[in-house]
Order: C-alpha cells, then structure tokens, then sequence
C-alpha cells in the first residue's frame, strides 16, 4: 500500500471515530468500545475495499456488508455518512423517536445491507447473500463483521459449517477480536479462543491481523479474493476503544457513557490525530 | 376432483407446479422428504439448498437470499419454525420485512406417535403475534394448491402451517369456494350459529353442522385458512346474522384461531363464543385419530360446543 493511501484511510478511520462519538454523544447513549474497535476495518472496506454507489445504494451487484454486531450502529452510521449515504446533519437525530437511525443498525437506512441486533444472526445472512450471488452468477463480495462475544453464539457455528461446506469463497468476514464483553474480558466471561483454529476446522481460509492496522486488513481482504473455495474469516485483533486512551480495554464503555471531561479529552485526542495526519 | 391427501403433501406439489420462477429459492433443514420440499427439490435442485439440521441458519440464510431480491421459502416442523427460530423469524424476517415464507409441517396433534416435543400447538400464537407476518393453515389438498399460489404471489413474510395426516378433499366440491388470503370463506349458510374452523378441523366441523342439522340447528360454515389478517366482515356478519360463534382448531385454544376470533367479537359485536381446541396443555403420543379424540377435537365436542353457544345467546 502506498504511504498516502494508509495516510488517507487511517484519516478516514480516525474521522470515523470523531463522528460516530459525536453522534453518541448528541444522542446521550450507543456503545462507543466495538464501534472504535472496528473504525479501521469500516474505513477499509468502505473507503477501499467495497464496491458501492452512494448515489445508488441498491445496484444489485454491489459489495454488500452484514453488521452482525448491530449495536455498533454509531460506526456503521457515521461510516455511510461520510461516504456520502445520507448527510452528516442527519447523524443528529441517531436514537431518537422521529429518526431512521435507530440504535442498532437498521435496514431501512441507506447504504445498510440488512439490519442487525439480535447477535449470532448476520452471519448466517451474509452466507444468505453471498450464496444468492453465487447461484445468479454475480461477482460481488459479501462482508460479514462479528464480535468476538458474539461467536459465542451457536448460530455462528451453524453457519461456518455451512460456508465451509458450500464452499462460499464469496464471502470475507472479520471477528472483532476486541477481548472484551459486556460483562467483561472474554477470558472471565466465557472464552471462544481458539478462534482461528476454529473456523479453520470448519474449512475457512483464515487470516490473523492487527485490526488497527488499515493495511493490513486491506491486504487481509486482497488475500482473501484470491481463495476460490474457501470463505475466508479475518480475526481482527483490536483494542475496545481503540484511539482514544481512555477508552482502551475497558468495559465500561461497551455501553456507558463518558463524563462532560472524558468526552473533552477524547475529542481532542481525536483532533491531535485527525491533525497529525491531514496534510 | 381431489384428492385425500395430507396437506403437506399437497403443499410440497403445488411448490413444485408454481416453482418455475427463478427468483424462488427452497431451502430445507434435513426434512425435505417430511415438508415435501423435496418435489421442488427433483424439480428445481439449482434453486435448492439443504442446510442440514440448523433451522437458525437456514432461516437467516434464507433472509439473505430475500435482501437480494428473492421469495425465499425456508422449510422445517412446525415446533421449530415457530419455536426454536423464533428470533430469525421475528429479527430477521418480520422487522426488516423480508419476503420469506415459513413453512411448518407436521403441525398439532396429528404428527401422532411422535409425541408432545413434536406437537405444535402454540405455533400459530407465537407467529400471529409478529407484526406483518400472514399466518395461513389450509385445510385439504385444494386449498393448500390456490393457496400456495396466492402465497408466492404476495411479497412478505408468511407462516404456512401443514399436517401430517391424509385428510379428506372438500373444498374443491363446494361451489363457490375460492381462495384469498384474508378472507374466510363460507362453505355452507346457517342461521343459529356459526362454525369457524382451520386446518384439518373444517372437515371435521362440517360433520359437526351435519349433526347439528340432524337436531334441527341451521350451522354456518366458514373455513377461515388465514388466521393472521384475520377476515373481520365475515366474523362480524356472522356474529350479527347467527348470534353464537363456536370456532375449532387443531392448536392450544390460547393465541390462536379462536383468540383470533374472540379479539373480532370483543371490538365489534359480542355473542358467545365457545372455542373448541386443547385447552392449554401439551400433547403426548398416540395414534393421530385417537389424539383428536382424546384431546376433544371431534364433530361431537364442535357441535356440544355449538348447543353451549346457543343457549348461552
């Protein structure tokens, strides 16, 4: 990856983080820690990796995106935002009573592939997606993105089995690998590690990355075109919270929400970043 | 004229006759040759996928197929349709509104020796209850065809519930039967009461008007083969012209068609309603003829039933 492109889409990741904060915070709640865990991975898929049309956001072969752990719906809106889905303003209204932009991610807003909450679920949906485009013979991707709390679901098993078995190459996922639930580390809660030994035992081609690392993760994502009869899961090993300190491998900010000061602090740790990349 | 045969078997060729659509894609969880898929499945098998026994994945597997632009049909027992996948159904199908059908065979007490784990009876409740699901339970092989059809003609969710058993063939000799989702249809006039009925309990309630009729008590017949949207003007019509409903299904009488029913009466126009259906236990094994027997879903019971309403005008 050239130096300018990674400049750029760590920008953009870092942009990501600042809206998606400042619609929580506007909103006064959404779950700050997987949203910042998974900046990078949205920055690369949809400011590199995904082919779609903002201005055309239902074109039929276009590179479709299951936000399986749907509560990080501030990521997701921001994400669409800035790539020009709906306007930034409309971000204001996130959470409220008259707005589409409900608190887990929601089909009905432009640029979202399918709706998202209830967890375990999205992945058998992305399968769903990505089988429909095999069996119509449409060259797109299929993105999947999970916690790593969420594979604690079996319904996620059920559909490895599946991708592995039909050999669904069309479809490239990513575990969150954030190591911290709702009620806290996975390690105290309930562990699903080994994740890669996992997926791999149920014939997934997979990858290990840095989830912070925006070239990485878009060289996961090439790596990952080139298999033709696997589907292809990167574990992403991320901070919760990552790029804001305070926020960093905690729980508290899962769901919580930071103080008056917190919330100065994060938005100029944001800022410095944002700066020390512009040119 | 029909035939009498189980409507699961009737649904599983009525897919296969109306299944040449290539937006149409079937999906089954090990149970093809149980749900009768599997006729679509000789017929279509590029548009069939089994998912093995992961009713979970299988339905969401089917939403995604739907957000491409698809009718997805998805495939399993009725228990678990509506049971065990609950939260596909609702999550995943319901609130993005997705055009999936769910289609749950083997439902009520006629799967038989199986036994209670086996039984749905809560499924039509559990299903009704989502906002924008269609619930449908034909009666005999005729009406599950044109309702199959009129099924994979309209865009949205839908429950489809089927049976186990052969069942006698009877609204393809009725004149004037026809199908439509959200509409009851009136298969025989009567003026003291009213017998609503769904499933393998209409055949069974048109004995029941027989024997009633023995006694000198004009019944009205209606097969009401959608339960969810409910057809409120036949329900109302009927309240007001026979004064005493009595309604039968093979299902708890808690969430179902009689709830259903009640709901109508109590908005807009009350009379006694007696609702024949098990009363709120689960089943057990047993040979299906014997279960309905047991369990009290007879021509009998419907028409005793019917006597209650009446005196209680």
């Amino acid at each position: 990856m050239l130096t300018d492109e990674k400049r750029k889409l760590e920008l953009m990741a870092a942009t990501i983080r600042k809206t998606a904060l400042e619609t929580i915070h506007t909103a006064g709640s959404g779950h700050i820690g997987g949203s910042f865990s998974m900046a990078d991975i949205m920055a690369v898929l949809y400011f590199k990796a995904m082919n779609v049309d903002p201005k055309n956001p239902d074109k039929p072969d276009r590179d479709r995106l299951v936000v399986s752990k749907g509560h990080c719906s501030p990521v997701t809106y921001a994400t669409l935002a800035l790539k020009g889905f709906f306007p930034l303003e409309h971000l204001k209204t996130f959470r409220q009573i008259d707005s589409d932009l409900s608190g887990h991610v929601e089909i009905h807003v432009p640029g979202v592939d399918m709706s998202g909450g209830s967890l375990g679920q999205g992945l058998s949906v992305a399968l769903g997606m990505a089988m429909y485009a095999k069996a119509n013979h449409i060259n797109n991707y299929v993105h999947a993105i999970m916690g790593d709390g969420e594979i604690e679901e079996g319904q996620i098993w059920e559909a490895a089995m599946c991708a592995g078995f039909y050999k669904v190459n069309n479809l490239i996922a990513f575990v969150d690998n954030n190591k911290i639930q709702l009620d806290g580390r996975l390690s105290e809660v309930m562990d699903p590690n080994p994740i890669d030994e996992k997926f791999r035992a149920f014939n997934w081609n997979v990858i290990n990355v840095n989830g912070q690392d925006v070239e990485e993760i878009a060289n996961a994502i090439d790596e990952a075109k080139k298999c033709l009869d696997k589907p292809t899961m990167i574990v992403a090993h991320t901070t919760k919270g990552a790029g804001v300190s305070i926020f960093e491998d905690t729980a508290r900010f899962h769901g919580g929400q930071p103080t008056p000061e917190e919330y100065e602090q994060a938005i100029k740790e944001l800022d410095d970043r944002i700066a020390s990349l512009e040119v | 004229m029909g035939e009498n045969i189980s409507t699961r078997v009737a649904y599983g060729r009525a897919l296969a006759e109306f299944g040449d659509r290539s937006d149409i894609y079937v999906f089954d969880s090990d149970l093809k040759s149980c749900t009768m898929s599997m006729y679509f499945a000789e017929k279509y098998p590029e548009r069939f996928f089994n998912i093995g026994i992961a009713e979970a994945n299988m339905v969401n597997i089917g939403a995604g197929f739907a957000t491409c632009g698809a009718t997805s049909l998805v495939h399993t027992f009725a228990i678990f349709a509506a049971g065990r996948v609950y939260d596909q159904v609702r999550n995943d199908v319901c609130y993005p509104g997705l055009n999936v059908k769910v289609v749950g065979s083997h439902a009520g007490l006629t799967v038989g020796e199986d036994g209670a784990t086996h039984q749905a009876l809560e499924d039509m409740s559990l299903m009704r209850t989502i906002p924008g699901m269609t619930v449908i339970c034909p009666c005999d092989d005729n009406e599950t065809r044109l309702a199959v059809k009129a099924m994979l003609d309209y865009k949205g969710p839908v429950y489809f519930r089927t049976g186990r058993p052969a069942v006698e063939s009877v609204t393809g000799d009725i004149p004037g039967y026809s199908f439509e989702i959200g509409k009851g249809c009136q298969l025989r006039d009567g003026s003291d009461v009213t017998l609503i009925a769904c499933g393998l309990m209409v055949q069974r309630t048109l004995k029941a008007a027989d024997l009633l009729a023995a006694e000198g008590i004009s019944a009205r017949v209606i097969d009401m083969a959608t339960i969810k949207p409910i057809d409120r003007e036949i329900i109302v019509k009927a309240a007001k012209e026979t004064g005493a409903i009595v309604t039968a299904e093979e299902h708890n009488i808690i969430g179902g068609l009689g709830s259903a029913v009640s709901e109508v009466l109590t908005d807009e126009c009350l009379v006694p309603l007696q609702r024949v259906g098990v009363n709120d236990c689960f089943g057990h094994s047993g040979h299906p003829n014997d279960l309905l027997e047991h369990f009290g879903l007879t021509p009998e019971n419907i028409a005793a039933n019917a006597k209650k309403a009446i005196a209680r005008k």
